[in-house]
């Protein structure tokens, strides 16, 4: 295939993923979008094979039957439940392909353009180096998360002290590693840069706690954007630089909007330790009483509501209660119940983790919202049922500036007439404050597993 | 494959290294940021799951860089590494899109 026609067929590729992305501007959309994106992928791999210095096709075709195959597996086989995990595992792949590319070259140079070893050009030893720093970082980072995600290591933030001090350190070496394999191609040198980003990964997410993965999983998703573009520059291939800028920003936006429903910088998540200096301020708890109550209630309360409200957070992805949710909201519809759900930005573990567990419980998209749409309706409703969420309805947040969540924009439940909070004990949530509104007039807390309280209300409701 | 093809093979690629000049790379992947900016701000927030997994499917068109290294008849350290890279690319590629594919499909409407 011909320098041009190679070219023109990257170009179509390229636009195809921005479709892709374009499509998921709307469900309705989106299932499209992701065939275009497979289409995309197909020319890409067709241009490749087809260009003149691939000639050996018995390990190429291998490599992908093996990997297509233990991808195709994992994709079928997992539980939506656990796509938080299996999206970091995913990016710890890309970031680890990229260091093997950008190994590749270093070796090889010839076979990419780059000249013979020991003459590779500055310029791309130093693409090269980034590319193959941001790859290694996003491994270990990965795999980090993957590991907290799945319950491997503690949720808990893991501090100790010259924690920053130790990572900048190691940053400023990196940076020294650079510029000394950039000025003499040493193999030694881009080793050093290999290990040293390793551990940077591991250090980097380690301190960082379970309910700030949305943003360290956003994260992770644009450096494995970017060690893509690092590799495009060293390669000069514009079809990995223009895929790369685009998955680079869009985990950038992801990471923006997850810190913005914080109300927390991004530098302030990315040094962690939030959340790990619990009980400071929950001393008043102890003499408080709380109304408690049990499933029937629950039940009587929103049988004879108009206007029911759901508001599920982690807890729910935990218990697994969301089946039990839409059957209990499909009893209550039919008692001409109106019923809605409210997705705070940060519910869960990644960017739109709710909105997924529910489409998979068949729950319409229509009846789900976010934060801004619904949060006016919280005062004209009679119930809201809040399942597994905690600190996103902490009125707190606006009225208290001393708690650690102060500013956060919080879904507005204690304006609707009765709250209903299922929750498993007296336990504060993650920012390790007591929420306000556990001990107000209007609040009636359901003590119990989340799936297992939803289903008591489901037979209460029969 | 013959010496003097695999020359006219190595001065094609290297002349289209040469051509794009590092600047105009640069301005290629400035556009390319302001098209990810403008197109990802559009996808609806219910949909920040199926993005994720998308973007994360169309981040392994880094096998291109893989099969250019794999793609050689000489077994060397290259093609190796060539080819481990094929493969985590390939379980991205079809584990992002197929994955992605499940979750959007249970994206329905009322009735």
């Amino acid at each position: 295939m011909s320098e041009e026609l190679t070219g023109l067929a990257y170009l179509i590729a390229a636009i195809c993923f921005i479709l892709a992305l374009r499509g998921l501007s709307s469900p309705v959309t989106a299932r499209q979008g992701n065939a275009t994106g497979v289409i995309g992928m197909v020319i890409a791999i067709g241009t490749t094979l087809a260009s003149p210095g691939v000639l050996d096709y018995g390990w190429i075709a291998g490599g992908i039957l093996i990997g297509g195959a233990i991808g195709t597996v994992i994709a079928l086989k997992i539980q939506m439940t656990a796509l938080p995990q299996l999206v970091a595992a995913f990016h710890s792949l890309v970031g680890l392909a990229a260091v093997f590319v950008a190994t590749a070259a270093l070796y090889a140079p010839g076979a990419y353009g780059l000249g013979a070893v020991g003459a590779i050009p500055t310029a791309s030893l130093v693409e090269m180096s980034l590319g193959t720093a941001i790859g290694a970082v996003t491994f270990t980072g990965s795999i980090v998360a993957f590991a907290k995600l799945q319950g491997l290591v503690s949720g808990a933030p893991l501090v100790f002290t010259g924690q920053h001090p130790l990572n900048a350190l190691l940053g400023i070496a990196a940076i020294g590693l650079v510029v000394w394999f950039s000025t003499s191609e040493s193999y030694t040198a881009y080793w050093a840069i290999v290990a040293l980003s390793l551990a940077l990964g591991f250090l980097l997410i380690l301190p960082i706690g379970g309910a700030d993965m949305p943003v360290v999983v956003s994260m992770l998703n644009s450096y494995s954007g970017w060690a893509a573009c690092g590799i495009g520059f060293t390669l000069g291939n514009t079809l990995l630089i223009i895929t790369g800028a685009l998955v680079g920003s869009s985990g950038a936006i992801l990471s923006y909007i997850m810190c913005k429903g914080m109300n927390r910088s991004f530098f302030n998540v990315i040094l962690g330790g939030f959340g790990a200096e619990e009980g400071a301020v929950s001393a008043a708890a102890g003499d408080r009483s709380v109304r408690q109550g049990g499933a029937e209630d629950a039940a009587f309360i929103m049988q004879n509501a108009g206007k029911v409200i759901i508001v599920p957070g982690y807890g729910m992805a935990v218990a697994q209660a969301q089946h039990a949710l839409r059957e209990m909201s499909d009893l209550l519809k039919g008692e001409g119940v109106k019923v809605s759900y409210a997705i705070h930005p940060v519910a869960g573990r990644m960017p739109g983790h709710m909105n997924v567990l529910l489409a998979e419980a068949n729950v319409p998209y229509d009846e789900v919202f976010e934060l801004e749409e619904i949060n006016h309706e919280f005062a004209t409703a009679d119930v809201v049922y809040v399942i597994g969420a905690n600190d996103v309805t902490n009125p707190a947040a606006k009225t208290d500036p001393t708690s650690p969540i102060y500013g956060m924009p919080i879904l507005d439940v204690e304006k609707a007439q009765t709250v209903l909070f299922v929750k498993r004990g007296m336990s504060s949530g993650y920012a390790g404050v007591d929420n306000e509104l556990f001990f107000r007039d209007n609040t009636m807390m359901l003590f119990g597993d989340a799936k297992k309280m939803t289903e008591e209300i489901l037979q209460a409701l029969d | 494959m013959e010496p003097a093809k695999l020359g006219n093979a190595i001065e094609a690629a290297g002349a289209s290294a040469a051509g794009d000049s590092l600047v105009a790379l640069f301005t290629v992947f400035v556009l390319a940021v302001f098209v990810g900016y403008y197109v990802v701000w559009n996808v609806t927030a219910a949909l920040h799951s199926p993005l994720m997994s998308v973007t994360n499917a169309i981040s392994s068109v880094i096998i291109v860089g893989a099969l250019i290294a794999a793609g050689p008849t000489d077994v060397n350290f290259s093609k190796v590494m060539g080819f481990v890279a094929v493969v985590l690319a390939s379980i991205n590629i079809f584990g992002g899109f197929i994955v992605s594919q499940r979750m959007l499909q249970m994206f329905r409407k009322k009735g």
